[in-house]
């Protein structure tokens, strides 16, 4: 599917969805709360059928915390971008979409060892490749000073 | 005393037991905490991080050509084509037209990449598997490979051969021969892999429908790579998104429908036939002209985001750059291979003899520092 098109039907399936087309790829600003029954909607939908989710990214955004999804159809190919925000940067919690696409499982606990976001509904939330007594480096005001030689 | 000696042999009772992080067959420091029933693995648990670097937070206080030596670390067998993924993604970011000499001895460089990187996946599949010749012969071929890098790129495996508009220097006069002489020497010792291991009768009772992979699961789970085509998903970027030269060679992407090991094996034997097919069809058409574009000193990206995916040995790497105009990156993603395809091990294993967990985990071709960043 084109990506004019693409973006007219994800518009279609969620109306607080904001559709942009970027030179790459459909980007699809979505609400927090929106995000898992899109996700979902977008894996079940014959038309879409998006059953690989190739990237998953999480993002401090300054004010806001963010997580990033590439997903693309491994039967016609199409790919698209949802990016979602969440302000409360003290207890940021996200639907989790580990059962819309399994690889979501490993992805998620490394956003949560890294950025600190909880993924509810997930199986098995812990952290990844640290150890309890790291905070959380990837945000942008972590400040380590001991292990972090700033210039 | 006497109870404890009962709990060990109590056959309900769950064993569970460390395999790493010094393990021989995980390849690397990996840790894969197994419960067993018997001999038979219920549940493998990786625990990862041993080697964790924080190389994506550490790419947001340096700069892109800086970056590039980062990428090395990761999937150090495929260090080249890391190099050129990000090369890419700076180029587009930039719009910049590479010359076409450029992009074809890009593509020569990584189809030697792949090469010696499967030469190094049959050398130790072979050796996990208890065929300890299979280690010589496929270490012997990869030198003649790390030789041709010597000679060109100054480096034998973390190359460093690419920069953001080009090449770091020309090629060697003496490369195109040396290629085609490793081709040459290569055409006649790949069927001699296959006599050592591919027909061996202990080696097929080992591999064949030992942890079965549905291409169902391989989708969803995120297994690319020779992993992924072994079990029919296809999902080879060359193909699908070319990039660099590959749009102007003709190969075949290497499909099974099995997904056993036997066959992730196999999807890598075919694919070193592929590579040396597309080697011979760019040697001799190597474009003149010149292997960089003259960049400026600070390189800048506009703001934006920008996704690139190229073919590592391993599966598809995705870099995602997110910039906000400085010379910086403001976040950089690694999507790594190696990361999306240990996630399945849990349900392959699941039911075998632990014995067939170490064969399930040399076919998965894990690189570590690939899965830690």
């Amino acid at each position: 599917m084109d990506k004019p098109k693409l973006g007219e039907l994800i518009r279609s399936f969620d109306k607080e969805a904001e559709v942009k087309e970027g030179k790459q790829f459909v980007e699809v600003n979505v609400p927090a709360s929106n995000l898992y029954k899109l996700a979902k909607r977008l894996r079940e939908d014959e038309n879409t059928d998006f059953d690989f989710l190739f990237c998953l990214t999480g993002v401090d955004y300054g004010n806001d915390l963010g997580v990033v999804y590439h997903i693309r159809s491994s039967k016609f190919n199409h790919s698209v971008v949802l990016k979602t925000r969440i302000s409360d940067r003290n207890n940021p919690t996200l639907d989790s979409v580990s059962d819309i696409w399994k690889t979501a499982d490993f992805n998620e606990r490394e956003v949560y060892d890294l950025l600190g976001i909880r993924f509810s509904n997930h199986p098995d939330l812990r952290r990844l490749f640290l150890d309890r007594s790291w905070g959380f480096p990837l945000r942008k005001d972590y400040v380590d000073e001991i292990n972090i030689v700033t210039k | 005393m006497e109870e404890t000696v009962k709990e060990i042999i109590d056959e309900n009772q769950e064993y569970v037991i460390n395999m790493g992080p010094q393990h021989p067959s995980t390849h690397g420091v990996l840790r894969l905490v197994v419960s067993l029933k018997g001999e038979m693995v219920r549940n493998v648990e990786p625990h990862i991080g041993y080697v964790h670097r924080g190389i994506e937070k550490m790419c947001e206080s340096i700069t892109y050509p800086q970056i590039i030596h980062l990428t090395d670390r990761m999937d150090y067998l495929s260090a080249h084509i890391n190099n050129e993924a990000v090369c890419l993604n700076v180029e587009k970011a930039l719009e910049i037209e590479i010359p076409k000499r450029v992009k074809v001895i890009r593509t020569i460089m990584s189809e030697l990449t792949r090469i010696q990187s499967h030469q190094l996946f049959w050398a130790t599949f072979g050796m996990d598997l208890g065929g300890l010749t299979c280690f010589f012969y496929g270490l012997r071929d990869r030198e003649k490979v790390l030789d041709i890098w010597e000679e060109t790129c100054g480096g034998r495996m973390l190359v460093n051969y690419n920069c953001p508009g080009g090449l770091m220097y020309d090629i060697h006069p003496n490369f195109q021969k040396r290629v085609k002489e490793f081709i040459k020497y290569f055409r006649k010792t790949l069927p001699e892999y296959d006599q050592l291991l591919t027909g061996n009768v202990i080696f097929h009772e080992r591999t064949k429908g030992i942890g079965r992979l549905s291409l169902e699961n391989a989708v969803s789970y995120g297994v690319t790579g020779p992993n992924g085509r072994a079990s029919g998903f296809s999902c080879d970027v060359r193909k699908h998104e070319p990039y660099s030269a590959y749009d102007r060679v003709s190969f075949s992407e290497v499909l099974f429908t099995e997904g056993d090991t036997f066959h992730r094996y196999l999807a890598r034997m075919e694919e070193m036939r592929e590579s040396m097919n597309i080697l011979e069809q760019l040697i001799d058409n190597i474009p003149e002209g010149s292997f960089a574009v003259k960049m400026k000193p600070v390189i800048k990206l506009p703001e934006g985001e920008y996704f690139q995916r190229v073919e590592t040995a391993r599966g598809e790497l995705g870099v995602y750059i997110i910039s906000d105009g400085n010379k910086n990156p403001y976040r950089i993603k690694f999507r790594s291979p190696n990361f999306a395809n240990l996630s399945a091990l849990n349900l392959m294993a699941k039911g075998f003899k632990i014995a067939d967990l170490v064969a399930i985990g040399g076919s998965l071709d894990l690189v570590i520092p690939d899965i830690d960043r």
